[in-house]
């Protein structure tokens, strides 16, 4: 516990020697390398996710942004040939120690996915399956206020409220990825890693959705893996780039937007390669 | 690329030829379409030809000749020394076909003392009248004495012939009802006390010698045992086993192996899965022969591939990405598999498993190896009795010479093919009712 507290502390306070204050390291990849069976995806990532910030993960198709997400909340647990090496951090504990339960890091680190997924069930239970699951309801009461306080935040809660025990599958293809960010929130996670969450929606519902990433970012940490440049400058302080398996470059939105180190960078995001 | 080709066409040719052979294709295709419908027709022919001719041998088998008579339960027949009282055995010896023969008689208004006549009486009415009054005497012995309408069956031969089945045309001494038995016959259908009612003993009766009393009761009873356990075993270890290959076994040379033994033993002969039942539950385990207890255990063991590659398949329909957002939520794998997979899964497992069973419920071949074809004219009260089953009861009628168990042999696969009717309907029901989409 006093080793988590310092480490958490020392990067404070490296951040404000860094002239960036205010800035609490979430989580932290250092020498992360994923393997799937011989071919390695990843190669020595280095990249930190800082506090109530949204990280973007830029890169062309491939180039094992994906695979980084999902390594944050151990999603790559489920893929039988996949191999992780180096250390991620949740505020300075190691996600892969084999004390930290993999159910319990998923609670803190949501995820939502590329295509919308509601469970086919009602708009109520899809969310109230993930409070029930980790006891954070105990009365049918609290369980609403859950539910109807997430679809709130998701800003889905106005158009449903009517129908909250209709099925989740008949909404439209935006109201059914809030559904799945009311989903990710409703069980208080720390973390919302977003992958690609928009690439199935039109332009007006991704806008919707791009709305709401920015007023999460008051309460949660959020890493969105997405191909738009246009969204990763819109919706992020923080933009990292990935190359065929590493990281090329990570900076403030803004400057590596408009000033980028990397000629890669550049490329990528003049549209020259990807 | 598109652009470059199209102008190389352009600059050499003046104008591409595109028709060549064309006329070919359409012939090729409208020569396919023929063998497909010439195929289909051949198919539905032969499916018609089986039904038509099963039915029209079999729906004679639904209705039963019988005669309505007034017995008198005379108390000098069923019990000439007067004993009934002390000895219990006086009722169930008693001569009851002579009781029906003698209303038969009063009936026909035949001379009592013309023995030569009253001899050929002998073979108008079923034998079964003994059972039939004794039953009836044994429930309520106070009706000796009095006289009540009783519906006696009639013998196979009368039946037969009052169906219309027998060709009255051929000379009195080749055929098997004599002339005098069809004037009566006729006589007792005039005053409508001779007439077909449905055959209730078809369904009820069991195993008999005599056409008008044999039934497939024995046979559904052990049929209906035999999907239950069937049921009962092949639906918890199927599902379990396909749960467990599916998603939580990794995926190795050993998995692989399994997989491949699952679906070559789904292929193994039924008559294998006999034989082993036979060595197995009869010979090392002790098990009584006969008895549908071993006879669902084998059809267990031949239903259970089925069941596992139609959970495998049904599990794996169901998309990754449920599987991904119950697991990106916290679930644990055990919860995302049974509060998510399998209730999407289950449609598909259901239909598989009465699919299943349907070709369990037909299944003739082991079970004859492990003794279900007997003789058996009593009620199997538990899975551990001698039974038979439906398929293997249309088996031992098929063996029968006489005329009237030809009828009820296609009687029987008539109720056969309409039990495994209703369970595909059902699977397809359940299909189109549950099935989702995502």
């Amino acid at each position: 516990m006093n080793i988590m507290t310092e480490t958490a502390l020392e990067s404070a306070v490296s951040d404000k020697v860094n002239g960036t204050p205010n800035e609490t390291i979430k989580m932290r990849g250092q020498k992360v390398c994923v393997f799937y069976g011989e071919k390695q995806a990843l190669f020595d990532v280095n990249l930190d996710v800082r506090e109530n910030q949204v990280t973007a993960l830029i890169g062309p198709s491939g180039c094992g942004k994906s695979t980084f997400l999902r390594c944050l909340n151990r999603m790559n647990d489920t893929i039988d040939a996949a191999r992780v090496a180096g250390e991620i951090t949740l505020d300075g504990e190691d996600i892969y120690d084999p004390r930290i339960d993999v159910v319990e890091l998923r609670a803190r680190v949501g995820m939502v996915f590329q295509k919308p997924n509601p469970f086919p069930k009602s708009i109520y239970e899809n969310v109230a399956y993930g409070p029930r699951i980790h006891g954070l309801a105990r009365k049918k009461p609290e369980l609403d206020a859950i539910v109807e306080s997430s679809l709130q935040r998701a800003g889905l809660f106005n158009e449903v409220k009517d129908r909250l025990h209709e099925p989740g599958t008949g909404l439209s293809g935006g109201q059914q990825q809030r559904l799945c960010i009311a989903r990710a929130i409703a069980v208080s996670p720390e973390v919302i890693l977003m992958d690609e969450p928009c690439s199935a929606l039109d332009p007006i519902a991704t806008a919707r959705v791009e709305e709401l990433i920015d007023e999460l970012r008051q309460n949660y940490t959020i890493v969105i893996v997405t191909h738009s440049m246009q969204q990763a400058a819109r919706v992020s302080q923080r933009t990292a780039m990935f190359h065929l398996g590493y990281l090329v470059e990570e900076g403030e939105t803004d400057k590596m937007f408009t000033n980028p180190d990397d000629k890669r960078t550049q490329d990528y995001i003049t549209g020259r390669f990807g | 690329m598109t652009d470059i080709s199209m102008d190389g066409i352009v600059g050499t040719s003046a104008r591409a030829r595109r028709d060549i052979g064309l006329k070919r294709r359409y012939a090729a295709e409208r020569r396919f379409r023929l063998y497909g419908v010439l195929a289909i027709s051949v198919g539905l022919v032969f499916l018609a030809i089986m039904l038509v001719s099963i039915v029209s041998k079999g729906y004679t088998a639904f209705w039963q000749t019988t005669v309505t008579l007034p017995i008198t339960f005379d108390a000098k027949v069923i019990d000439p020394s007067g004993k009934r009282a002390t000895d219990p055995n006086v009722l169930i010896r008693a001569n009851y076909p002579k009781l029906a023969e003698n209303a038969l008689i009063a009936k026909l208004g035949i001379d009592p003392g013309d023995k030569a006549t009253v001899r050929k009486l002998k073979g108008f009415l079923s034998d079964g009248a003994r059972a039939q009054l004794r039953t009836l005497v044994m429930a309520d012995p106070s009706i000796i004495g009095t006289t009540r309408n009783v519906d006696i069956l009639a013998a196979a031969n009368i039946d037969s012939a009052f169906k219309g089945q027998i060709d009255l045309s051929v000379d009195e001494s080749r055929r098997k009802v004599s002339d005098q038995q069809v004037a009566w016959m006729k006589q007792l259908a005039a005053d409508g006390s001779l007439a077909e009612h449905f055959n209730k003993g078809l369904f009820t009766f069991g195993a008999s010698s005599r056409p008008e009393t044999s039934g497939m009761g024995v046979a559904i009873i052990g049929s209906l045992y035999m999907m239950g356990i069937v049921l009962l075993l092949a639906l918890p270890i199927g599902v379990a086993a396909s749960i467990y290959l599916e998603e939580f076994a990794r995926k190795s040379r050993f998995t692989d192996l399994i997989e491949v033994n699952i679906n070559n033993l789904a292929a193994v002969p039924s008559i294998v899965f006999g034989l082993l039942g036979l060595s197995v539950f009869i010979n090392f385990l002790g098990l009584p022969r006969s008895a549908s207890l071993v006879g669902g255990l084998v059809l267990t063991l031949m239903t259970l591939p089925t069941i596992i590659i139609a959970t495998r398949a049904a599990l794996a329909a169901v998309p990754p990405s449920i599987r991904s957002a119950a697991l990106g939520l916290g679930a644990s794998k055990m919860q995302m598999v049974f509060q998510h997979i399998l209730p999407l899964a289950a449609p598909g497992i259901l239909t598989g498993t009465i699919i299943g069973l349907a070709r369990a419920l037909g299944e003739t071949a082991p079970l004859l190896l492990i003794g279900m074809v007997a003789f058996v004219a009593d009620y199997p009260s538990t899975p551990l009795q001698p039974a038979t089953a439906l398929p293997v009861q249309i088996y031992m009628w098929a063996n029968e010479a006489e005329r009237a168990f030809v009828e009820r042999m296609s009687g029987a696969i008539i109720i056969l093919l309409v039990f495994l009717m209703a369970m595909n309907i059902t699977a397809i029901v359940l299909r189109r009712r549950f099935e989702r989409r995502w």
